[in-house]
This record gives structure tokens, sequence and C-alpha cells, in this order.
């Protein structure tokens, strides 16, 4: 297999392409280098200097408002100037390839290019590519591919965890929904599994499930009363609309019975166990309205942390 | 033209000759091996001192992409590669565009193959109408116009009953069906092995029921029609276990499986490479290791390029949205020793496999050394090495997984029809 694509000859953090493959003190040293970070938003001037004269891009080929607008956020208060593409309404529909796209890019001194996109492994087909073109300078961030990675999103849930329960080394985690299609749960589990959590439980119908998924490092459970019993973290993952009822699921109603968080099954996790979900959330699908809004439910935090811990990704990645 | 082969190491697996020898050759036929024919001399003679003369090899599946993807590769370009790779015959799937299904376009593409003055071209006829799996082809016409056996390229015909028919229709004839066996409903939107593989790349899997699926549903309908039956490119042991029961019980089908999947497996995909992008998908170790041991003893019959020139800005592009296929022809000859050399098997038995095992399996009168034989013939140095390059390629296809691996056992001369088309300078 070829060199580790994410990092320098130096171990230093080149692209942001995957989890998978980051060694736990890179991955620490992200969720450190975030922590001051959150103190930003608090001041009354919410900027640094440590991107500016930069150009971001964010080159969306897929529908994304939240994740787009946090980048969008955190470059910005990085003091980096940041063009927004949405390319799956531009110039892919007239043909152009995505390299194309990003060698024209590239001609405009982009600094950095964040990149969704609905197959899996394109972030790293163009970090591939400036490779061969030549580009040491450009970065590239992975913010969501296809059912791959999402690792600032991977990240964000460390640095959530890490906040309201210090040591990893302790917990026990539970993932549960669409594992399958979720590049998110790859991402946790992979961040989990490289931080030393010594138990992370996936819970899914087995329509739901990744082959050999348990090679990841997971514990499988079908049963979600006997998933959550006592873990101290609850992830849980959206289910897609058009997943809901055909040949994975029989229908929404029958999803939220079995797999869906209520306060009756989040009963049986820890009592000071907290709820994760990356959104946006399907109420009365894979979450009752009370847990999403009961206290357990750190999801509103998780967005916030999201903010600095993409800040602290992006100016890791221009320091070089 | 006569020719003379001289002390070259002679390897003619069908007439078990393993010793050194030298050629004649008259007329576009082999005259003798050992013993000169009486009164022979040479118009030309080949040095064949430390080189292995071998029958020409005999390729079961390589596309050569006309018509209609001469963007990828044309008929000049890849029997140019082929003949380069000591192939001197190669049969090719009906999966252009139009599709071989009427006796025209079989025609044109003889003639034009012909005219090239290479490798000898075996087309397939195309199974249904556009590969559809609808309608069934003119077999007979097709037959006549040149096609050795029909097939559906690498898609399968997904409703049973025209399957059925279809290889009934066949089995009326005496025409050989190749299929290779996935079953479209369990593949679908597949583009990885399901495996750990594809699970932590985020790839849509293809499970190996798929081919297990398939390949029990035609062995079913084998028994029912009595058709003559070849599975092209098994990917699993659990897909040649079936094939192996089904043989054992005394079911007369032949298999055969590529060298990509001879030295490959979805680890091999690394970061995305979508060089690695095959159809049937690569599996997983223990199943390549299987096929390795297989391709050993005879349970697979034989061994193909599997040859598909794709153009890089279809290999350019996401993993899941890269045109499947590489590029083989050239690689064959050295992919086949290397896995010899891997397995210690005499030379001879490998060869066998690209050659007159390959011949059985296409039913074609070729891939031996015997005097009043076609002059076909594969001079190679067994002990040259030269590493794989997108430039070294003569191939338009410079979509290998092998790009940048040294391999051993190259091409001197290659002679088909009694004529040198190929010589190393």
């Amino acid at each position: 297999m070829a060199n580790n694509p994410q990092l320098d000859a130096n171990g230093n953090l080149k692209h942001l392409l995957s989890i998978e493959g980051l060694p736990s003190d890179m991955i620490t040293a992200i969720l450190d280098t975030a922590e001051p970070f959150t103190e930003v938003a608090e001041r009354e001037v919410k900027k640094l200097p440590l991107l500016r004269g930069k150009s971001v891009f964010n080159l969306f080929f897929e529908n994304s408002t939240r994740t787009r607008t946090t980048f969008e956020i955190a470059a910005k208060r990085l003091s980096a100037d940041v063009i927004n593409l949405n390319v799956s309404t531009s110039s892919t529909n007239k043909g152009e390839t995505l390299l194309d796209t990003v060698d024209n890019l590239v001609a405009m001194h982009a600094d950095m290019f964040v990149v969704r996109h609905a197959s899996s492994g394109a972030p790293h087909l163009i970090a591939q590519h400036l490779e061969a073109t030549r580009r040491p300078n450009v970065h590239v961030v992975n913010a969501g591919d296809g059912r791959h990675a999402h690792p600032t999103q991977g990240l964000l849930d460390m640095y959530t965890i890490r906040h309201y329960k210090r040591d990893f080394t302790r917990l026990t985690v539970a993932v549960v929904g669409d594992i399958l299609h979720s590049r998110v749960a790859r991402s946790q589990i992979h961040a989990l599994t490289t931080l030393g959590v010594p138990e992370v439980r996936a819970i899914a119908p087995k329509t739901l499930l990744p082959s050999d998924v348990e090679r990841l490092g997971v514990r499988v459970f079908h049963d979600m009363r006997e998933g959550l019993k006592d873990v101290d973290v609850v992830m849980m993952l959206r289910l897609q609309n058009e997943r809901m009822t055909g040949s994975l699921l029989p229908s929404p109603q029958e999803y939220f019975k079995f797999f869906g968080l209520t306060e009756a099954k989040l009963a049986l996790a820890k009592p000071d166990a907290i709820v994760l979900h990356p959104g946006p959330m399907n109420r009365g699908v894979e979450i009752d309205s009370a847990v999403a809004d009961g206290v357990q439910a750190v999801i509103l935090p998780q967005v916030t942390f999201g903010i600095a811990v993409r800040m602290a990704v992006m100016s890791m990645l221009a320091r070089g | 033209m006569k020719i003379l082969i001289r002390n070259g190491h002679v390897i003619d697996p069908a007439n078990k000759i393993d010793a050194r020898n030298d050629v004649f050759i008259a007329a576009g036929r082999i005259v003798g091996v050992g013993q000169a024919p009486n009164g022979f001399t040479a118009n030309r003679t080949i040095d064949a001192d430390r080189l292995i003369v071998a029958p020409g090899l005999i390729d079961l599946s390589a596309r050569l992409r006309e018509p209609g993807f001469e963007h990828k590769a044309t008929l000049e370009s890849e029997l140019t590669a082929a003949v380069a790779g000591g192939i001197t015959s190669l049969a090719c799937p009906p999966d252009t565009e139009p599709p071989l299904d009427e006796p025209g376009l079989v025609e044109m593409l003889k003639h034009r193959a012909r005219n090239l003055n290479l490798a000898h071209v075996y087309p397939h006829g195309a199974l249904t109408i556009k590969l559809k799996g609808q309608t069934l082809t003119e077999m007979g016409e097709l037959a006549e116009a040149g096609c050795v056996a029909f097939s559906q390229a690498n898609t399968m015909v997904q409703d049973t009953q025209v399957l059925l028919r279809a290889l009934q229709y066949a089995a009326t004839f005496g025409h050989s069906v190749w299929l290779q066996p996935q079953d479209s409903y369990l593949a679908r939107e597949g583009v990885a092995h399901d495996g750990e593989v594809a699970s932590r790349l985020g790839l849509a899997g293809i499970p190996v029921l798929a081919e297990t699926v398939a390949i029990a549903t035609v062995l079913q309908l084998v028994r029912s029609t009595g058709v003559r039956l070849h599975f092209a490119r098994i990917s699993s042991a659990a897909g040649l276990a079936l094939i192996d029961e089904a043989r054992a019980g005394g079911l007369k089908v032949t298999c055969d499986v590529s060298v990509n999947h001879l030295h490959l497996c979805d680890v091999d995909i690394g970061y995305f490479n979508t060089h690695c992008r095959l159809q049937p998908p690569l599996r997983s170790h223990s199943d390549r290791d299987a096929l390795r041991r297989a391709l050993a003893d005879g349970r697979i019959d034989a061994l193909c390029s599997d040859h598909t020139p794709v153009d890089d800005d279809a290999k350019q592009v996401p993993f899941g949205e890269a045109e499947s296929g590489a590029t083989g022809l050239e690689l064959l000859l050295p992919l086949t020793l290397k896995w010899a050399r891997e397995m210690k098997l005499p030379m001879s038995t490998a060869l066998a496999r690209i050659t007159s095992d390959a011949a059985r399996v296409l039913g074609i009168a070729a891939g031996t050394l015997s005097p009043g034989a076609a002059a076909d013939l594969c001079i190679f140095d067994p002990r040259a090495a030269a590493r794989v390059t997108r430039e070294s390629l003569k191939s338009q296809g410079k979509n290998s997984p092998f790009l940048g691996l040294e391999l051993t056992g190259w091409t001197r001369y290659t002679l088909a029809g009694g004529h040198v088309v190929f010589e190393q300078r």
C-alpha cells in the first residue's frame, strides 16, 4: 500500500482525508489545538490572523448547509478568504471533470480545498492529483465523501466526548443506526478505537451494517436495549429519507420502534450518559424529541465545538 | 518462406516436449521439431539460444474496442500489443458499440483483423440482441460469420426464462456459451468485493453470493439443456467449489480466471486505486489463493488477460465512478510465469494454461507445435526483467494495476502463420 497520503515526510498533517491512519497523538493534537479556539467565539472580535491572505475553496459537489456553513465560519474566523462553490449546480453539469475543476481553481491560487462529494475517495483523488502535479502547498480537507469518511465530524464528536467524559480509555460507546451508509459512523469508529475506547458497540439491523464490520473493532448488537446497557455515550446516526422504506427497512415507524432512541431506552445507559447526533435530526424516526431536547443531549454543543475543531484542522494544515 | 528456429528450449505442453530443439517452419506451418525435414534450407534463421520456444499464446478474453470505442483503443493498437506479448490468437467479447449481434459486424471485424495480419481474432457473438438479455441473436448466422462462442460479455441475462431458452437454442446447434456469473440484483450498485476493505473505504459491495447464486442457477440450466458452457472469470473460492462439485458429478463445464485475480486482491485497492476497479471485483486473499491453487491443478482450465483498455479520463475519477478493467495483453506471459514461479510449477504446466488448455476451451486448432499445425509461436527470454511503465505498453490502454512492478519473462519474437509479426529490437 502507498504511503499515508495525509502526512508529510515529517509526520505533519498535509491533508485531512480520513481518521483511519491518523496516529492517536495527531488526533489529540487536533483536539488540543481546538481547545483555545472555542474561546474566540466568545470575544468581541471573533478573528485570528492565522489564515490571513489564504484562499479557502468550499468545493461542495453534494448539497450541505450545515457543514459548509461551519467550515465557512471557521475559515473566516481564521481570516481566510472563503469562496463557496456548489459544483453540483455549476460546471460538472457542463461535463467538466472533477480534476479539471480542481486545476482551474489551483490556477486561481487556491490554498485549501474543503471537499464534499457523493463518491467515496473523491478527496483522495484530489490529493493524489495535487501530489502528481507538484502542488505541495495546496491542502485538502474532506468534508464528507460517499460512505467513506467525514473526519471533521468524527473529530468534533471526539472533542465533545472529551469535553464531557475526559478519559477515553474508560468508556463504553454505542453507535446506533444506519452504519452501512454512514461516513460519520466510520469516522467515529476509527477515532474511538484509535483513542483507546475499550468497547465500541454498533447497534443496527443487519440490513444497515457493512460486511465484516467487526473487523473495524466494534461489537455488534441488533437489540438496542441490550446494546445500550451501561454505555457512557450514545452516538445516533441520521437515517436518510430514501432508506426508510424499501428493501432495507419496512417503515420509519417500525424503525423508530426498534432503533429509535427514546427516554425508556436511554434509561438503560449509564445515568450520566450523553447523546450525540451529527444532524440534521429526524425527530420521531431515529430520535425522540424528548431525548433530543433532554438534558443528556449534547447535540448543540457539538455544533459549537465543530467550528473550533475545523479551525484547528485548517490552522494545522496551513502551518504545515 | 522457410524459417529455422535454432537452439531454443522448446516447450510444447500439448506434445509433452520440454527440451532443447530446433523448430522448422515452411509455408506457414510447423514442418518439424528436432529433426529437419528432407531438403530443408532456411530463408531465415532465428537464434533462440537461451530462449524458450513455445506455441503462440491464446488469450481467452481481450477487448479490442472496435467498433465504437476507438478513443480507448483500436484493432491496430491492440493487436500490435497482443503480438508484442506473444499472443497469436485471442477471443474478444461482444461488448463493442454496437455489440457483435449481427453477422455483418463480425465479418467486418474479422476482415479488418485479417488485413492487419498480426494475431488471429476469434469474436464471441452476443447471446442476445444488444446484450440486453431479452431477444436471442441469430446464432447460426453469427457462427457462419466467424463467432466461436456466444456470450453476454460481463453482464448476465437477468431473466432466467430467457437464459434457459438461449442455452436451449445454443445447445440445439452445439454452440458454446460463455457466461461471467454474477447475479445482477445482488451486485447492483456494487463496485468492490463486499468485505472488510469495501466496508472501510465506504464502497458499495458485491457479495460473493452474487457469483455463487449465478453459478448455481447456470449449473441447473446446464444440467437441463446439455449446453457446452464456459464460466468466464471466476473470482471466488465458493464459486469455484460449486463448479468443482458439479464436475465431480460428471457435468462438463469449463472455467477460466484472469491474471489480475491471480495476483491481486481487494487489499490492493489501497487508497482507491482505480486500476483495481475490475469486473468481477478483486476478492479476498483467501479467494485469490484458492484460484491460484485451482489453476495449478487444472480445476480452472485456463488463464486469460481479460484485457480491457480504458482511457485515462475514465479512470481519473473517484473509484466508484471509474470504468472497470485493466490492460493486460502484454502482461499475460510475465504474470503467468510469475504465478508459476511462486507456485513452484514447471513452466510447461504454466504455459499449457495459456496455450493448449486455452485452445481446448476455445475449441480451436492452435496452441501446439505439432508438425502440420499453423506456425504460431512465442519465443521469449525467461530471464529478461523489465519494469511495467506507461511508456513500455504498446496497448493504447495504460490502465494497469501492475504499473511500476518489475516482471520477468518477455517476448523476443512472435510468429503468426509463419510470419514474424513481432521482433524485439
